[in-house]
């Protein structure tokens, strides 16, 4: 009870800090070139968006910060035996991540905020950079934590202290399924700011507010999109490609293969029986050969299947189930997928649209439609995590330590419930006033042209003549 | 037992390095995020409006962010140096630190938020979430490290095995109380530096009202921890230096705030934090948290520590990061160092009004019109 309760909590908190998470690297390069942009061509124009996104970027940005503190102790409260066994290699990207991260970030946002007017004008677009370089550098140290719970390199196990132990910091911070799930990650990132920046000047566009002011905007976030959606579709198939060899049961649950086959299916639409652990599809539509050619580029290699794969796990690990949830990696997976590419797809119509001028203001049925579709990469994002750490059960860390091992034996479900029970109340009071505030914020639009008309004096030593944000 | 540890293995040693790191770690978040508390404290007491309160705020608004990296970073390196350590003190103190978490989660919230819309009830509610949430953390922060200190039911796999009362004994209370004291003491003082006029001048008043109490709470405590420590545990607390000057230097920031020397009183009260943390670190030595069950059960540096191999790692990314992330934090107060008075209260209703009211706004046609 303990045990369903803590991994409970954990998806709860981490996939709400995942929805700010993105936005906030994605959005920090966004006001990295508005800034500039603006530095360089004088035009007040890109001073007012970076003002503008920059106040939606903080609304959102305050969320992703505070729910962090919650994802760096909660190992710790709720699976201390798993902070036990892998702390001597987790707990280093984790402190590397604060010291060589977390501190650039914050303290450089506290000086972009409040330093318009104190810092000269060069060193304060420096601020905004290193904002940008901070949060990005802070998903490389995490994801390093992560991809070793996927693909345990550079370890040795102490069979006296029961516990993994660090022989190489430079293997884990090279670690092959590292460098792709940072590059996936940056670009579904880059995709999440640019939607919902796009859904912001769509929503202004069509009202007829400046298609000056605007328009630019949109069209740099459609390509934004379709950049960040192939990106993040290129490593997506690299990633599976890694996976069919490193974790071959979550690649098999991905699809719903059951037994493994050479010139395998890519499933359509796969139904199975209403199990937890079923080990047959009642219906599978699917393209002939296309996960063989793209799990392994030929057209009969041989994809591994869940039921095959469970006999070796059990061989090799002893009796037990070694089977995911294969209903959740399945659909998580299509959700994923399915929303990338309808996000390359909306990028490349509105791209085509945007060819002619004076079209793309007119697209008032596209314009509202992007509106709407902001939310889509959050869906994508949080429906990929979900497909990565649920593929990965029933391991914690694959093949080396079960879930049901790393909860903490002194927290009983009672706390672990109630914890539960505040964190979700808490989150949800904090997303209804995000909410409101990220949409009341985002109509009120940017601030009048002229408002900084001349803020960037000739003189570079004095600072610009605009004030601090919001405060 | 624990003595017998530290002997056999020598204070040269990698563990030692990193349970000293960690106490700077420590103290770096009290000395700089004690004042953010404190201030939120002091909201109702110096500020008499939404506007006043506002320019409270502003003080600490650039720089709480980066002061509460401090405890990520020494959360990070506990799990990172000593594993045991981190698991055995965030499963054990579970719901102590959960509303640690709630109460630091809602006073950033209302620290960003506060100023997003400009009606008064939405400020004003957001100003009475931050002055409990303000509160709190110094309350539990102080219980929690009196707890490791004084300590709590811990078996000989370094499992806590009581329940939240045990936490709550009289020593750890008290702990408790004079850190949210000291807290409150302190934000004052940086309020009579960050501020002018009348706020600077209530803020002084606050600030000499509640020296007395902080100063008397932490003679007290120290002196408890002093006999605690003689009587209970192995090792006694050297009467040296450190607790002493730990105990003189709150009275000592009365004279001065009495004096009106506000910078003194205020570097006073940030070493007696500092000493006052280093003070229980030292009394806690090799040990990284006391069982009450049984002394020999504690959980020491040498059984909780990660590999030589990660502590040689983390070491060195420790003194490549730590002295530029000192400079770059430095550099951030010296470019906020000017003081905010009442007058920037009225004048930073929202940034259009501060904007109408510099030379930029004045007279300019309007440029749609």
């Amino acid at each position: 009870m303990a045990l369903d309760l803590a991994r409970w909590q954990f998806a709860v908190t981490t996939l709400y800090h995942f929805l700010f998470v993105p936005v906030t690297i994605g959005m920090a390069w966004f006001l990295v070139g508005m800034q500039t942009a603006w530095h360089r061509t004088r035009d007040e124009k890109w001073l007012r968006l970076t003002r503008f996104y920059g106040k939606l970027f903080l609304i959102n940005f305050a969320l992703g910060v505070v729910t962090g503190i919650v994802q760096e102790f909660q190992f710790g409260m709720n699976w201390s035996a798993y902070s036990r066994y892998v702390g001597d290699i987790f707990g280093a990207p984790l402190a590397i991540e604060g010291l060589a991260a977390f501190f650039i970030e914050s303290t450089f946002l506290g000086l972009w905020i409040f330093g318009w007017d104190r810092l000269k004008p060069k060193v304060h677009l420096a601020t905004i950079w290193l904002v940008a370089i901070g949060t990005t550098a802070s998903a490389y140290f995490i994801l390093a934590a992560n991809s070793w719970m996927q693909h345990p390199v550079g370890y040795k196990l102490n069979p006296v202290k029961h516990r993994a132990e660090l022989t190489s910091i430079g293997q884990v911070l090279t670690n092959n399924t590292l460098i792709r799930a940072f590059g996936h990650t940056i670009a579904a990132a880059v995709l999440t700011g640019a939607m919902l920046v796009l859904g912001v000047a769509a929503w202004h566009l069509r009202r007829g507010a400046a298609a000056s002011l605007h328009r630019p905007v949109v069209v740099i976030a459609l390509w934004a999109t379709l950049v960040g959606g192939l990106a993040t579709v290129l490593i997506g198939h690299a990633q599976g490609q890694l996976m069919t060899r490193e974790q071959p049961m979550k690649m098999a649950a991905a699809e719903a293969l059951y037994n493994t086959t050479s010139g395998a299916r890519f499933s359509l639409f796969d139904l199975g029986p209403w199990q937890k652990y079923p080990n047959k599809s009642l219906v599978s539509i699917g393209i002939p050969h296309g996960l063989s050619i793209l799990a392994t580029n030929s057209w009969n290699g041989t994809v591994e299947g869940i039921n095959d794969i469970q006999q070796q796990d059990v061989k090799k690990y002893g009796p037990g189930n070694y089977k995911p949830i294969v209903g959740v990696t399945y659909w998580t997976f299509r959700i994923m997928t399915g929303l990338g590419f309808l996000a390359l797809l909306l990028a490349i119509i509105g791209l085509v649209l945007a060819r002619k001028p004076g079209r793309l203001e007119r697209s008032r049925r596209y314009l509202r439609f992007m509106v709407w579709m902001t939310g889509l990469p959050l869906l994508a994002n949080l429906a990929g995590w979900i497909f990565t750490e649920m593929g990965r059960q029933p391991w914690i860390v694959q093949g080396l330590l079960l879930t049901k091992q790393a909860v903490s034996p002194s927290v009983g479900a009672w706390s672990v419930g109630l914890t539960l029970a505040g964190f979700t109340l808490l989150y949800g009071l904090l997303a209804a006033i995000e909410a409101a505030l990220m949409i009341r914020t985002a109509k009120a639009g940017p601030d009048p042209e002229g408002t900084y008309d001349g803020a960037l004096s000739d003189d570079p030593s004095t600072p610009a003549r605009v004030p601090a944000m919001s405060y | 037992m624990t003595l017998l540890a530290a002997s056999t293995h020598g204070y040269w040693n990698l563990q030692t390095l990193w349970f000293f790191l960690i106490v700077v770690l420590w103290i770096g978040y009290f000395v700089l995020e004690g004042f953010d508390f404190g201030v939120g404290v002091m909201l109702p007491f110096v500020g008499r409006n939404v506007q006043e309160r506002g320019t409270l705020i502003r003080t600490i608004a650039p720089v709480w962010d980066g002061n509460e990296v401090w405890l990520l970073v020494a959360g990070g390196a506990t799990f990172a140096a000593f594993p045991g350590w981190y698991a055995t003190l965030f499963s054990g103190f579970y719901l102590a630190l959960f509303l640690i978490l709630v109460a630091l989660i809602v006073r950033g919230v209302a620290i960003e938020y506060r100023n997003k819309q400009t009606d008064d009830e939405w400020r004003g509610r957001w100003d009475v979430a931050l002055t409990i949430s303000s509160a709190l953390p110094p309350l539990l922060w102080g219980v929690a490290l009196a707890d490791v200190v004084h300590g709590v039911p811990i078996d000989k796999s370094g499992e806590f095995t009581g329940n939240l009362l045990d936490l709550l004994g009289p020593y750890a209370l008290f702990g408790g109380l004079t850190a949210l004291a000291v807290s409150a003491f302190y934000g004052a003082l940086f309020l009579t530096l960050r501020t002018t006029g009348e706020l600077e001048e209530r803020a002084r008043y606050a600030a000499t009202r509640l020296a007395l109490p902080a100063a008397a709470l932490v003679l007290g405590f120290l002196v408890w921890t002093y006999a605690n420590a003689a009587s209970a545990h192995d090792k006694g607390l050297v009467p040296g230096v450190i607790p002493i000057a730990a105990m003189l230097l709150p009275f000592a920031a009365w004279g001065f705030v009495r004096a009106r020397k506000d910078g003194w009183a205020f570097a006073a009260t940030a070493a007696s934090i500092a000493l006052i943390t280093l003070t229980l670190f030292l009394n806690l030595y090799p040990r990284v948290i006391v069982s009450s069950t049984n002394n020999a059960y504690s959980p020491t540096i040498f059984t909780t520590s990660s590999s030589h191999y990660t502590l040689t790692v983390m070491s060195i990314v420790a003194l490549l990061f730590t002295p530029v992330v000192l400079l770059y934090q430095a550099w951030t107060y010296w470019v906020f160092r000017g003081r905010l008075g009442d007058e920037n209260a009225a004048k930073s209703r929202s940034p259009m009004d501060m904007l109408e009211r510099s030379p930029l706004g004045k007279g300019r046609p309007s440029p749609e019109g």
